[in-house]
């Protein structure tokens, strides 16, 4: 039989992804006349595009090869370079996959902006254009058309933070997203640059083949891990994330920190992994170290938040740097020759990049569940919802194991293999290396428990105690494909955790085709069994753990409730109030806040952060509690550049005459300057 | 792999699995009577805790109208998971299936698992205590967690594998050397060991005074069968940290192979070693004094600090590259 499918064929559905979101753009122009478009058309066909990227992604992995084309667009000597590889193939899956939940929820969620006074046509013509953004920036070849699909992700993603403009906070948040998307654009497109110098053109064909002297190489590296990195909201560069991703509608959030952050990741894979391809092993302690810092400084800010959004955009942050933990191992390794090791820390990254999608997305999709139906984002209003929403509640609780890292959820398979990776740095030979990776590996050891604390913290105080606010008591179950877009991805996190092995097989396509070597041990002991490095090593049996977890759990269950008492289970339990300790019934105020959950944290962290803390008597006799927490970040590294650059403007306003000749010779003067420099 | 995978293997398994479970309350009653003799008192029979256990399990469970159906499952989710990560501990003998299944990082992830579910079951019914006693916990365990994973890195990087049954087996055949980062890692995985099983000096688990609890704070809801899994927990994951302690630092007796000889010895072993270690933490909790919440994370970071020696003391003193 010859084979059925081709990359071709994968190519061609990733094509028709692309199609299909423009398709959705263009058709949400028909929502100012006609609102029900969007619901109607326009969402499902963003779900219908995702299934075909998703397709497109997944056989692209099955095959493992790589199909290029050209299309009759760009500019005449540089035609737009299409290719589907390995790599292109993964991330494709990845945007696929959230696109596809996104496509199941937002026809109900944007059900409720009909009778709002914000632009239809806008939300839905700019998430078409935005996937169409991010889809191509996976598929191109070239640095041209890399370049132009990045710029229309970043462009039309900015319109969907300002969405609720009416608000100044949103559109001060808009804007400082537009300007770092745009320095670290600015930077991409110097990076490209320093491989074009030194190449025959800008295809990535080309770059690869570019030859760069060592210190040109630094700098190119230099250049993409700071843009790439501004975009995937690395600390000290995330400042922009925390801002942006909470105010736009929770679609499009789960879409931004699920999918877009790592399409940053895919850049910052394709330009070192694959277009600079060699690297020193200092860039690997860089990376590693950056991802330290975010993932700590991440979770720590994530843990201090109150506003829902907010606080699961810090936990992108957090999540991204454990990402740049196992890319800078993976680098640490493939520089000093350890190319399965190497392998085995890339994969690991991958996996997390692929949950982060579906746990994140799954934590925005449920934020958005509750905003619908309470108009609530702040975490101290909150209260009791698991029993007025029980599904979202329990889709909630799936994500929040999983972004813990607890087993057999598929937070836990990611941060175990980059575990085993770290914990093979005996086999280098520098002193500094070995012992700068178990540093490395506290750091990711510490960052896992105190996302715990933060996502007990999220679960127990929104969804469990009581309500403590009037319209959160009032919550209704959303619509069903509310629900169905969660009920998706909280699956796929199950079904991620339970057999990695499958997901492996499927990832390891990837590494084959960039770094030469996979992991052919990992799947070596059949589907049962996880054994990345050798099964002396380390085994993991995600299907045997859910079995016993569940039989044990199970046998217990019915033993204590069936067969101890005989059968009889209904008069065994008896609900009565809760204790009082003796005085007034306990009331919603009683209740630990938020606030008041993460005080203990607050006081043995609270060095990294500008905390304002205040109690002021008022004239009835109370007290008044004002907290703020600050980021220390933005007095350490962001007023000093803005300072600078209003000072810098200051005197460049020293031209500004006013006289149009002045102006006309100056510009004479500049061409004059530019002719003289490329002759 | 196929070692490990045995029928006599998986009925050893399932053997300690249920030992863990009998031994535990066992534990808790030496624990106690060795401390109630320091102390001059004449405490209470050795096999209290499973009277108490019986006596929990016989009665009714009453849950308050508030709760939500997460309060009712959380003691089995806590109890399943706390035994299960007790399981790939060996106790008796080593190359058992369960090790294979769960490595070390799996055990650690089990018990933050239980860990998570009894801090969110805190929070479920919405009265104060419960908050209280969750926000503590967790802050305790977030730091812990950390600190032990660190002292069980240490010892899986000199066996070269997480698998705790060839960590025991690595120290057993290469013979025992007094390294540096064991010390380390000993120190480490018992001041671990003391917070997370809530014993003084961070915790005092006969205390019911509400604002210095922390374990019981959570449970001060629970009652009946609910509360005897909850307590049954807790004592396994005393039992769990024994354990670890005697039979990864102390491996001498533990059964190499699954005959009656190899067993009977393990068995007497592992209760010689565990009496003593719970002879220790009597005395430790008699000298000591609970210390004050905020002086835990320094208790921890000490222990994080000692653990990532340890792994420091190791990958640059006894690695030749």
């Amino acid at each position: 039989m010859s084979r059925a499918v081709t990359m071709e064929q994968a190519l061609a559905l990733a094509g028709m992804a692309v199609v299909l979101v423009l398709l959705s753009a263009f058709v949400s122009l028909l929502a100012a006349r006609i609102p029900a478009t969007l619901r109607l058309v326009a969402t499902p066909l963003l779900g219908l595009a995702g299934l075909a990227a998703l397709a497109a992604g997944v056989i692209a992995l099955l095959l493992g090869g790589t199909v290029q084309t050209t299309l009759p667009l760009g500019l005449p000597w540089l035609p737009w370079h299409v290719r589907l590889d390995a790599l292109a193939g993964f991330f494709l899956l990845l945007i696929g996959v959230v696109t596809c939940a996104v496509g199941l929820y937002a026809p109900a969620y944007v059900r409720g902006f009909e009778h709002g006074h914000d632009s239809l046509t806008a939300l839905g013509g700019f998430s078409g254009l935005f996937l169409t953004g991010m889809l191509m920036v996976v598929l191109a070849d070239d640095a041209f058309l890399f370049m132009v699909a990045w710029e229309l992700m970043s462009l039309s993603s900015y319109f969907l933070v300002a969405y609720h403009h009416e608000h100044t906070a949103n559109r001060r948040a808009a804007f400082l997203y537009l300007l770092m998307a745009h320095v670290g654009g600015l930077m991409i497109l110097l990076g490209y640059g320093v491989l074009a110098a030194f190449g025959t053109g800008f295809s990535f064909s080309e770059l690869r083949a570019a030859d760069l002297p060592p210190i040109w190489a630094g700098v190119a590296f230099a250049l993409a891990f700071m843009g790439f990195g501004m975009k995937a909201g690395l600390v000290p560069l995330h400042a922009w994330l925390p801002e942006a991703h909470p105010v736009a509608p929770s679609h499009i959030s789960a879409l931004m920190s699920g999918v877009m952050l790592k399409v940053a990741v895919y850049g910052f894979i394709r330009f070192v992994f694959d277009l600079i391809g060699q690297f020193p092993w200092q860039w690997g302690v860089v990376v590693m170290i950056i991802g330290c810092l975010s993932a700590l400084f991440g979770v720590l800010a994530a843990l201090l938040q109150t506003d829902l959004k907010r606080l699961l955009a810090y936990s992108s942050a957090e999540n991204l740097g454990i990402i740049f933990i196992g890319l800078g191992l993976s680098l640490v390794f493939l520089s000093t020759g350890h190319r399965s090791l190497g392998a085995l820390a890339f994969v690991a990254a991958l996996y997390h990049c692929l949950n982060h999608a579906l746990f994140k997305g799954l934590l925005f999709l449920g934020a958005g569940a509750i905003l619908h139906s309470t108009h609530e984002r702040d975490l101290d209003q909150m209260g009791g919802l698991l029993r007025r929403k029980p599904w979202t509640g329990l889709f909630f609780l799936v994500g929040v194991l999983s972004i813990s890292a607890l087993p057999p959820f598929n937070g836990f398979v990611s941060e175990w293999l980059t575990f085993q990776a770290a914990l093979q740095a005996w086999q280098l030979q520098s002193g500094v290396l070995r012992s700068l990776i178990p540093i490395a590996s506290a750091v990711l050891a510490l960052t896992g428990a105190l996302v715990a604390v933060t996502f007990v913290k999220v679960y127990g105080i929104a969804f469990l105690g009581q309500a403590r606010s009037r319209h959160v008591r009032r919550a209704r179950p959303g619509p069903w494909g509310i629900q169905a877009g969660q009920w998706f991805l909280a699956l796929l996190c199950l079904l991620l955790g339970v057999f990695p092995t499958w997901v492996i097989g499927l990832i390891d396509a990837v590494p084959r085709a960039i770094l030469g070597g996979g992991l052919p041990q990992a799947g070596a002991y059949g589907w049962l069994w996880l054994t990345p490095v050798s099964p002396q090593t380390a085994s993991y049996s995600g299907p045997l753990v859910v079995l016993m977890l569940a039989g044990i759990g199970l046998t217990v269950f019915w033993g204590l409730n069936y067969l101890w008492s005989r059968g009889a289970p209904v008069r065994w339990i008896r609900r009565s109030d809760a204790w009082d300790c003796g005085f007034a019934p306990p009331s919603a105020r009683m209740q630990y806040t938020a606030t008041a959950f993460a005080q203990p944290i607050r006081r043995v962290f609270g060095l990294l952060f500008q905390i304002d803390e205040t109690l002021t008597p008022q004239e009835d006799g109370t007290l008044r509690h004002r907290l703020h927490i600050g980021d220390r970040f933005w007095g350490l590294l962001y007023l000093p550049v803005a300072r600078a650059v209003e000072s810098a403007a200051r005197r460049v306003v020293l031209l500004q005459s006013g006289s149009i000749r002045v102006y006309l010779g100056w510009t004479l003067a500049t061409l004059v300057g530019l002719l003289w420099i490329i002759t | 792999m196929d070692n490990y995978l045995t029928l006599p293997g998986w009925v050893l398994a399932v053997f300690q699995s249920c030992l863990y479970l009998a031994l535990a309350p066992l534990l808790v009653g030496w624990v106690r009577k060795a401390k109630a003799r320091l102390q001059n008192r004449r405490g209470a029979p050795l096999l209290q805790a499973y009277q108490d256990l019986y006596k929990l399990l016989a009665k009714e469970a009453r849950v308050a109208h508030t709760a939500s159906p997460l309060f009712r499952a959380a003691p089995y989710i806590v109890f399943t998971a706390t035994w299960m990560a007790a399981a790939t501990v060996p106790l008796l003998v080593v190359d058992l299936p369960t090790a294979a299944i769960a490595d070390i990082i799996v055990l650690v992830g089990l018990l933050a698992l239980a860990r998570v579910f009894l801090a969110l079951a805190g929070m479920d019914v919405g009265a104060a205590f419960g908050g209280m006693g969750a926000s503590r916990e967790m802050l305790i365990g977030a730091l812990a967690e950390p600190a032990m994973l660190m002292a069980v890195f240490t010892l899986a990087m000199t066996a070269h594998s997480t698998n705790l049954s060839s960590v025991i087996d690595h120290h057993l055949v290469d013979g025992f050397v007094l390294r540096p980062s064991y010390l380390f890692a000993l120190g480490g995985l018992i001041l671990v060991a003391v917070a997370e099983s809530g014993r003084i000096p961070i915790d005092n688990p006969t205390t019911h005074l509400e604002l210095t609890m922390i374990h019981e704070a959570m449970l001060l809801e629970y009652s009946g069968r609910h509360l005897a899994l909850m307590e049954w927990s807790a004592q396994i994951k005393l039992l769990l940290y024994g354990t670890l302690i005697a039979n990864v630092f102390f491996p001498w007796g533990i059964g190499r192979g699954f005959g009656g000889a190899a067993l009977g010895l393990g068995l007497a072993a592992v209760l010689a070693k565990l009496a003593a270690l719970g002879a220790v933490l009597a005395v430790g909790e008699t000298v000591l004094a609970k210390m004050r919440l905020f002086r835990a994370p320094e208790f921890l970071n000490l222990a994080l600090l000692l653990s990532l020696l340890g792994l420091l003391s190791h990958v640059i003193l006894e690695v030749r590259a």
